[in-house]
């Protein structure tokens, strides 16, 4: 049951009559919570949630995809993979296309069993497709820790690393008019809330950190909402978010990866904005760097829906010939994806 | 020992293994005779059914791939509100699986057919190359049960107006159990896997006017929600509060980004009766085998008007709306 104080809230953001506030939430998990809870449902229609750019899948480019594929192919070498990458669409092939040409493919659930596989069957070389933002970074440095701690080469990254605020600077100026930021909980984890400090001074624009309860996401978005039009931060997730973050994870980050520029799906090449491995470990690297292109399919509308100018339901194809089962778009597959949830979950 | 082609052959190995492992086990005097096919006595409305059974491991926490061969047919015939009477199993064993692995399989497959009343009467062995690293057992069983035809018919096209929903206990055991074995996480997660024989059988003699059933396996609660509302045109409203999951399946799936509402079960069922029997039902389960956790999850809304497209709506704990649609994909983990 929900206490008394978040019933005062919800019926708050139910009756909220002011200027339209628009709120982006960039972590893929937000955007799950958020579909689980039914909060679009609970909101005043001036109240509006945008799915910003922080589901990792969604914002890969087909580079890295046709690279597996053509990784996995090779006779030598096995590709494994999270489960929600398997269905996307490189340019012309998915890893579950290739699979189902007898390609190595293999859907694992943890990167570690990277290591594993790698040591039990030395005749070939294992490949992790390591994408994710600074939450997944470290797990990928501990399987490099562990694989030289083992003497093993037969393991390798094929790493597509985002990192976040370089990511929120350009949604901003390139963007549909955000006046609020639900901070990645996750993401902060790492980082420290302090980032999210240094971004509202410049952007002038409030950040809350939420963690991923419902009644928590509440909140978050009703502070937002007071503090439309104004910069502060506000960290309502301090259980686990700290202002200087992970410090042993950022160690083991910066150990290994180095910050470099990414290509993101639909919005191009932005500075600074990933990590790839350092080149004292480059024989580590599938061939990580320099996967820029984009090749995403005609009438595709993810670079307007990452950066919330349109709703995913104002895409021509969502729902016609993009669905969950034929997904045309990275945010179709991913069970994080912005177009993936407002589908099942109904939201209009 | 170990499962070779010569098991296959239909010479001696053969027969050996059908002596020293299935014969022994399925003892009855129809399976007894061995003869092409079995003959039966039975007459009437029949339902029958068939299901292939494929699950890696063999033998997981609360059950191994026997028991949940049985459980399977036997659940689906329950279900059509069938009796479950006679089931035939058919198994594809592979090069160098493990005899005794073999053996501890066919037993539990057998103690399980006597707790479900079920008598195995036919069965058939094949052997195939191995085609991983582990060596696999695929087993197929086909069921037969006989209807009561006196009873008013069951089936997912028969909701009515206000009628309420039951499930019959935690939802998402079987999987979380199986996932947590692949995955090598240490929990207390065990399969559901259970014949429902009990329940179904206590509901029907108490003549409570069930409408509907469906045992929850693949696809979830969420999946069976979906067939239900649209093979009888209607709207399903549930609430999340009163979804029954064990706090460790919780856990579990909020660990992995995975949704209690779309896993799998193996003794489990959605049961759906006339709103005046809803309580009585719900005692009646409770009292059953395998039904302590029963709980009255929603009900039926005849009138489609509402809720355009979405027929399936859940009231979240939080006090939102939202829609239970068709699971796609695999149910697949979130990747952070």
């Amino acid at each position: 049951m929900i206490g008394d104080d978040i019933k005062a809230i919800a019926e708050q953001l139910k009756n909220y009559d002011g200027d339209e506030v628009r709120i982006m939430e960039v972590c893929g998990t937000h955007t799950a919570a958020i579909s689980e809870n039914g909060i679009p449902s609970m909101l005043s229609p001036k109240i509006k949630l945008i799915s910003g750019p922080g589901c990792p899948v969604c914002v890969t480019v087909t580079a890295v995809i046709d690279k597996l594929v053509e990784l996995s192919m090779r006779d030598d070498t096995i590709v494994l993979t999270f489960g929600d990458l398997i269905r996307v669409k490189g340019t012309n092939k998915s890893l579950a296309d290739a699979k189902a040409d007898r390609a190595h493919v293999k859907m694992v659930y943890s990167p570690m069993e990277t290591v594993k596989m790698a040591e039990n069957d030395p005749s070939h070389t294992y490949v992790f497709a390591a994408i994710g933002f600074e939450t997944t970074a470290p797990v990928y440095a501990m399987v490099l820790e562990e694989a030289i701690a083992k003497g093993l080469d037969n393991l390798k990254l094929l790493t597509s690393i985002k990192t976040m605020p370089q990511v929120i600077r350009w949604v901003v100026k390139n963007g549909g008019g955000i006046d609020g930021f639900i901070a990645p909980g996750h993401v902060a984890t790492i980082t420290g809330s302090d980032i999210f400090k240094e971004l509202s001074e410049e952007l002038e624009l409030p950040f809350v950190v939420s963690g991923f309860e419902g009644a928590q996401l509440l909140l978050t978005i009703y502070a937002l909402t007071c503090m439309k039009g104004k910069k502060g931060i506000k960290n309502l997730y301090k259980s686990v978010v700290t202002p200087e973050g992970n410090v042993k994870a950022k160690e083991l980050l910066n150990k290994y990866f180095e910050s470099s520029d990414a290509s993101w799906r639909g919005m191009g090449k932005i500075k600074g904005s990933g990590l790839v491995l350092k080149k004292e470990f480059e024989k580590y690297d599938a061939g990580s760097r320099d996967l820029d292109e984009d090749n995403m399919p005609a009438g595709c509308c993810c670079a307007s829906v990452l950066v919330g100018k349109i709703k995913p339901s104002d895409c021509p194809m969502y729902g016609k010939n993009c669905t969950p089962d034929n997904a045309h778009g990275a945010c179709m597959v991913s069970t994080e994806g912005s177009c993936y949830n407002y589908f099942v979950s109904g939201r209009k | 020992m170990k499962i070779t082609m010569a098991h296959g052959s239909g010479g001696e190995s053969t027969s050996a293994l059908i002596k020293d492992v299935f014969s022994k086990c399925f003892k009855n005097e129809i399976l007894d005779k061995l003869e092409d096919s079995a003959v039966v006595t039975g007459s009437g409305k029949i339902a029958v059914t068939t299901d292939s059974f494929v699950v890696t491991p063999l033998i997981f926490p609360g059950g191994d791939i026997g028991r949940l061969a049985v459980c399977g047919t036997v659940n689906d015939l329950l279900m059509s509100g069938a009796t479950p009477k006679y089931i035939t199993c058919g198994a594809v064993l592979e090069e160098g699986l493990d005899i005794d692995l073999l053996d501890k399989v066919i037993a539990s497959m057998a103690q399980t057919a006597e707790e479900a009343g079920v008598i195995i009467v036919s069965g058939d062995t094949k052997v195939i190359e191995n085609r991983g690293a582990e060596p696999g057992l695929i087993i197929n069983t086909s069921g037969i049960g006989f209807i009561d035809e006196s009873k008013e018919p069951v089936g997912p096209f028969n909701l009515k107006d206000g009628d309420k929903l039951l499930v019959t206990g935690n939802l998402g055991d079987h999987h979380a159990a199986i996932l947590g074995c692949r995955m090598g996480i240490e929990n207390d997660i065990k399969s559901d896997c259970a014949p429902l024989g009990d329940i179904v059988g206590n509901l029907l003699a108490d003549n409570i006017r069930v409408h509907a059933m469906r045992d929850v396996t693949r696809g979830g609660l969420g999946t069976v929600l979906n067939e239900f509302a649209s093979a009888s045109e209607c709207n399903i409203e549930i609430d999340e509060e009163s979804l029954p999951v064990d706090p460790s399946v919780k856990e579990f799936c909020g660990l992995l980004g995975l949704d209690p509402i779309y896993m799998g079960n193996e003794g489990k069922a959605l049961i759906v009766v006339h709103k005046d029997d809803a309580q009585k039902a719900l005692t009646i389960v409770k009292n059953a085998k395998y039904g302590a956790n029963a709980q009255i999850i929603g009900q039926v809304i005849k009138d489609r008007s509402k809720n355009d497209d979405n027929y399936v709506i859940l009231n979240t704990k939080l006090g939102g709306k939202r829609v239970v649609g068709l699971m796609y994909g695999e149910g697949l983990p979130r990747i952070c």
